[in-house]
């Protein structure tokens, strides 16, 4: 007993430690700390050995300056004048050639990741292509292979390469998955920028925008969804099956001559706004309203039609500065024609 | 030519508004860059605010875009390189033992420009809608399309004008410091803050021209329709970025060098020593500056520059850390067998060592391209450039205002209270920025006006929070210590801090209006400190005494500063609707800017043709002075 | 190093009168400088040229707009105009005031005759061509970089007429003359930024490289 209590006394400031220290890291699915993919993976490889080099530069700085603070402070009646020193031209070459050994150290590994990363697999057979266009406020993913378009959930298969073709249809973005890569920029002057990703792991991971893009920057995030292979391939074809329409005749019109001048739900629709394809099954609504049907957000989701609901209510109050008319405002939709459509596309699943 | 010996002298306000000499500038600077010191500090903490908790709405979301711009233009254009301007002013022409700089009449012309900038940058708040674009203003978010009120308007004309000063400001100074220099002075004999504002102002002198240009385009795109930026058109948005960058990067530069500089005076004033190692310090300086020309990509890592272009920029950003290191080790081994004294001023220089090198540390970490693929434009970022700005900057300049305070005033800050003012700034700036590196690296981008709840961020962003507070609170501690300094008689030593070493501790606090009755003769390095250790009090004069000519005070430069913000102020609103007769026909027929430039040319004109033949100050009334003093 | 006393404007002008004074040398020095500043200026300038010359959009493109004996024209009276301000700095060397003010005048005029040829090139383009600022990239780029230059030399011409007038009121003096020479100063400097867009507008845009 005596044992376990004292095992306890020594292991529970380490266990303390290594709870603050993992909650410093991060949340699994968002922190560059906790890679989940090979590219960030090396990325936090050449962050840990910068860390390491600058933690043991900041330990030498801050053991002379506190040496000498202490050492050579001026003492009451000290009053001969110390020896005026020119220079030491031996300890001058020293601290030059120290960091300029460590800066070699860092380079050689930077140039070799930045060559890695640079890699183009867009002409890769095994490499699944996405184009992927950034709007205010939100994502469109595009998958030329296989005719499918969608928004603000990446879906994509274990262990590929998801050779990524990024551009705006507005104003710069930049793509940023931290679980998964660092950023890459939507230029807005007309060139592609490629980049890719890459993970074993299945499951839900964040994006963001990292630059500012307008009012709701803040909340133009989006998720990257990994399954398996399986899974993938289910989730194209089911993207490509026929939807249902609305059963309630009126509403099936106010929905076609409202929504879909921007939106597509399947066939139908125009590409002004995201696509609402399987649009229930998705992880959020507008991006921030998380639903508690996805896999990620067991605290703080609603359920999907509630979610739809008070987007459609009032978009702005959701996402300020977003493009969307106001459903109520300017569309005309009365409240009973939001829940039905809300009901709608709740129920416009897609299954992995 | 007549010694205009009855000149007329200008009394109060009249005086602060045409005065051409250097050490009232200084305070001019002072004042004009405190005011917008304290704007800028309060965006900063209404920030901290917003961003206390998650989905906080204490401002909207486009406000919060208004303050973060507004915040960092404010905080480089308007708030620290005029505290930059006021000590180089205070402070160069006495360190080389010159009577004023080489322009008198061009450094009140730089002043007034850049305060005319500054509040006509400063009026957006009140005229619609500050900008809103991020202090970078990246197009097109900048452009008509996406910002449709004149908030960016007044950014690329209010800069402009700052800009403007600042030039001329860098010219004056680059001038200055050649030509003006005391006999025996020779460069390798300058004092290191006159050495790294030498070179500051070089880097002003080449790097300000170029976001003239930037800023010119934009103003094209935006009020005359042009199509620099505008992709339908064959535009090119990310020229914007090599143009803005190929001047901010230097600027960092422009602003870190001179608080180098101070760091070195103090230093080596409070340790008792000549600087450590003081060639290899003015080598790494102009390394440094020669350097800041070449990295400005590195911000630009994700742009999509290709592989080659991001190893280069990188390389040359680590390559940086050789230089800066050189200083660091000079430093401590400056204090190194010295006699250290903890006197405000080098408190804050000793604050400044490790915080310097922590933002130094983060600034090589992100020279690493593919890292900074992860770092880029989240908090890691914003956590690097305070301890960069702030943790370098701000603490030199405060190091240096505490240091030089009574050459400028004749009275010393109190120490007691300059001792909290350090602890509470520089607690509060580490509580502020130090989890800022974390919540970058678990996944906060920069610049987001609020964030959603249990993504790990709630706690640190409350903690910063805090920290901005204890800093604000530090900054109230200086005001109060200033305010009851200023009650205090004048009437310290020529020498204060007992160990002066250079030029200024060798005249009177505040010195006269002509600095030195006698041009002194300089035998090395560190002159008066070389005088005081072979028995002398004084400096040996270089000249007789004789009458000192001085340039007449005129307010021309400040009707010309004022032309320029009436001009940019009316062509601003060249295609504006008033809904009112009078004020479409002037502003849309580019009458008040008309009105303005002929305010400014006129003045130009006026002093073309009538030359200021000066004045003299008579050898009794130095003599009489020189008795009393 | 001097001291900085005030010029005793009496007695004969030495063979440089713009650097007998502190003032008049720190004037040429800072000149310079700012001189460095503009070549910045001009350089970004070039810079934002070169990458958007050939974005023509719907307008046309240089080969197609410019026509090159005009502007041959205005680089031979320029260059021409930068000759003649040398002769007046020489005229100024040998305290001849008369024939100072004579080159200066002749200078003035080659410049007023270069900005009337560019004014014409542009009026032409706008009303005939109706080409403008907002027609493209390549027409703003266009417009602004020779449009600066334009506004710097009708700020030069504007200059130099002045200090013609206060030659003729104040006489050459030692507070006269380094302001004739830094203003000689950036007549070549105006000149030498034509000789580049000649190049690089002009004869590249016509040879469509």
């Amino acid at each position: 007993m005596m044992k376990r209590w004292k095992a306890i006394r020594r292991l529970g400031p380490l266990l303390i430690g290594l709870t603050l220290l993992l909650s410093a890291c991060g949340r699994e699915d968002l922190s560059t700390l906790r890679p989940q993919g090979s590219v960030a993976e090396g990325q936090y490889g050449l962050m840990k050995l910068s860390i390491g080099i600058m933690i043991f530069v900041m330990v030498v700085v801050f053991g002379i300056a506190a040496y000498v603070w202490v050492k050579f402070r001026r003492k009451p009646g000290q009053n001969e004048i110390p020896e005026q020193v020119e220079g030491n031209f031996k300890l001058e070459v020293i601290w030059t050639a120290i960091p300029i050994i460590l800066v070699l150290i860092l380079a050689v590994p930077t140039i070799q990741k930045v060559f890695a990363f640079g890699e183009d697999y867009s002409a890769d057979k095994n490499a699944i292509k996405v184009k992927v266009t950034s709007h205010l406020f939100w994502w469109e993913f595009t998958y030329p292979d296989y005719g499918i378009t969608t928004a603000q959930d990446l879906i994509i298969p274990t262990n590929k390469k998801i050779a990524l073709e990024l551009k705006t249809a507005d104003v710069l973005h930049s793509f940023w998955v931290p679980s998964l890569a660092g950023k890459t920029d939507t230029n807005t002057d007309g060139t592609i920028n490629k980049t890719w990703i890459e993970t074993s792991k299945e499951g839900v991971y964040l994006g963001k925008c990292a630059e500012l893009c307008g009012p709701s920057h803040a909340f133009m995030e989006f998720k990257v969804k990994s399954v398996s292979q399986d899974s993938f391939d289910k989730w194209v074809v089911s993207m490509k099956e026929p939807v249902q329409t609305i059963e309630d005749p009126a509403v099936a019109e106010v929905f076609k001559s409202q929504c879909l001048s921007c939106h597509a739900v399947g066939e139908q629709g125009g590409s002004a706004g995201p696509n609402l394809t399987g649009i229930g099954s998705r992880e959020s609504i507008a991006s921030i309203l998380l639903n508690a049907e996805g896999s990620g957000n067991t605290v703080d989701g609603k359920p999907v039609k509630d979610n739809l609901v008070e987007w459609l209510t009032d978009p702005q109050l959701v996402k300020p500065g977003n493009k969307m008319p106001s459903p109520k405002e300017d569309l005309g939709l009365t409240d009973a024609e939001i829940k039905a459509i809300a009901e709608y596309l709740a129920d416009s699943k897609v299954s992995y | 030519m007549a010694h205009a010996h009855s000149v007329k002298r200008h009394k109060g306000l009249m005086d602060w508004l045409t005065t051409v000499d250097h050490k009232k500038i200084a305070i001019l600077y002072l004042w004009a860059g405190g005011f917008f010191f304290g704007i800028g500090g309060i965006e900063a903490l209404l920030i901290r605010v917003q961003l206390a908790k998650p989905m906080n709405d204490f401002v909207s979301a486009q406000q919060f875009n208004e303050l973060i711009t507004m915040h960092g233009t404010t905080m480089i254009f308007l708030g620290v390189m005029p505290v930059i301007f006021a000590l180089m002013n205070a402070v160069i022409p006495l360190q080389i033992g010159a009577r004023d700089v080489a322009f008198p009449f061009l450094n009140s012309l730089g002043f007034w420009t850049f305060l005319f900038g500054g509040l006509l940058l400063n009026l957006s708040w009140i005229m619609g809608g500050a900008p809103d674009a991020g202090w970078t203003s990246y197009t097109p978010l900048s452009s008509t399309t996406y910002s449709l009120t004149h908030g960016i308007d007044f950014y690329t004309i209010g800069l402009q004008i700052a800009g403007l000063g600042t030039l001329i400001g860098g010219i004056n100074f680059l001038a200055t410091i050649i030509t003006m220099r005391a006999p025996g002075m020779s460069f390798m004999r300058m004092p290191m803050f006159t050495w790294t504002s030498f070179i500051t102002s070089a880097m002003i002198l080449f790097a300000f021209p170029a976001i003239t240009v930037g800023l010119v385009l934009l103003t094209f795109d935006r009020i005359l329709g042009a199509n620099f930026f505008d992709v339908s058109k064959g535009g090119n948005p990310v020229l914007w970025q090599h143009i803005f960058w190929i001047f901010g990067h230097p600027e960092v530069y422009i602003l870190i060098l001179p608080a180098f500089g101070v760091i070195s005076e103090v230093i080596s004033t409070f340790s008792r020593k000549r600087l450590f190692g003081y060639s290899s310090m003015v080598f790494a300086t102009i390394l440094i500056a020669f350097l800041g020309f070449m990295v400005w990509a590195h911000h630009m890592f994700t742009t999509g520059l290709g592989p080659v272009a991001n190893a280069l920029f990188s390389i040359s950003t680590m390559l940086i850390a050789v230089p800066t290191g050189i200083k660091i080790f000079n430093w401590l081994f400056t204090m190194w067998g010295g006699q250290i004294r903890f006197t405000v001023p080098n408190l804050f220089a000793a604050g400044f060592i490790p915080t310097f090198v922590m933002g130094g540390v983060t600034g090589v970490m992100l020279a690493s391209a593919p890292a900074d693929y992860q770092y880029h434009d989240t908090y890691f970022v914003v956590a690097h450039f305070h301890y960069v700005i702030v943790g370098g900057l701000v603490l030199g300049l405060f190091a240096g205002l505490h240091y030089w305070w009574p050459k400028m005033f004749g009275r010393m800050l109190s120490e007691r209270l300059g001792k909290w003012e350090f602890w509470t700034f520089i607690i509060g700036f580490h509580l502020t920025f130090f989890v800022q590196h974390f919540l970058g690296l678990i996944g906060m981008q920069r610049r987001v006006f609020t964030y959603l709840p249990n993504q790990g961020f709630d706690l640190m962003n409350l903690v910063s929070t805090i920290g901005a507070f204890l800093m604000g609170v530090g900054v109230i501690i200086f005001l109060v210590n200033v305010v009851i300094t200023a009650r205090q008689p004048v009437g310290v030593a020529n020498d204060p801090w007992e160990d002066g070493r250079t030029l200024e501790w060798s005249i009177p606090s505040p010195p006269p209006e002509y600095n030195f009755k006698q041009i002194p003769l300089v035998r090395g390095l560190d002159a008066f400190w070389k005088e005081k250790t072979a028995g002398h009090k004084e400096m040996t004069p270089a000249e007789p005494v004789g009458p000192i000519h001085m340039p007449s005070a005129t307010i021309l430069p400040f009707l010309m500063s004022l032309g320029i913000f009436i001009a940019g102020l009316g062509f601003m609103f060249t295609s504006d609707d008033f809904g009112n007769n009078f004020l479409n026909f002037i502003f849309n027929n580019y009458i008040v800017t008309g009105i303005g430039l002929a305010i400014t040319f006129g003045s130009m004109l006026w002093r073309s043709l009538f030359d200021d033949h000066g004045w003299h100050i008579e050898q009794d009334e130095l003599n009489e002075k020189g008795v009393k003093a | 190093m001097t001291t900085p006393h005030a010029p005793k404007v009496t007695g004969a002008l030495p063979h440089e009168p713009e650097k007998a004074t502190l003032e008049g040398r720190n004037k040429i020095l800072a000149f310079w400088l700012f001189l460095g500043g503009e070549a910045v200026l001009f350089g970004t300038l070039f810079a934002t040229f070169l990458t958007l010359r050939n974005q023509v959009a719907e307008g046309p493109s240089a080969s197609e707009l410019f026509s090159l004996p005009m502007t041959a024209a205005a680089t031979f009276i320029l260059l021409v105009s930068s000759l003649t301000s040398v002769f007046a700095i020489q005229a100024m060397h040998r305290g001849n005031k008369k024939s100072l003010m004579g080159w200066l005048s002749v200078t003035v005029l080659l410049g007023l005759a270069f900005l009337i040829l560019e004014i014409y090139e542009f009026s032409v383009y706008m009303i005939h061509d109706d080409y403008s600022m907002t027609t493209s990239a390549f027409s703003s780029a266009f417009y602004t970089l020779v449009g600066f230059h334009g506004a710097h030399v009708l700020f030069g011409i504007l200059w130099i007429g002045i200090l013609i007038g206060q030659l003729l009121k104040k006489g050459l003096t030692v507070v006269t003359a380094p302001k004739i020479y830094v203003s000689a100063m950036y007549w070549h400097f105006i000149d030498v930024v034509w000789v580049f867009i000649f190049t690089v507008v002009y004869l590249l845009g016509k040879a469509g490289v």
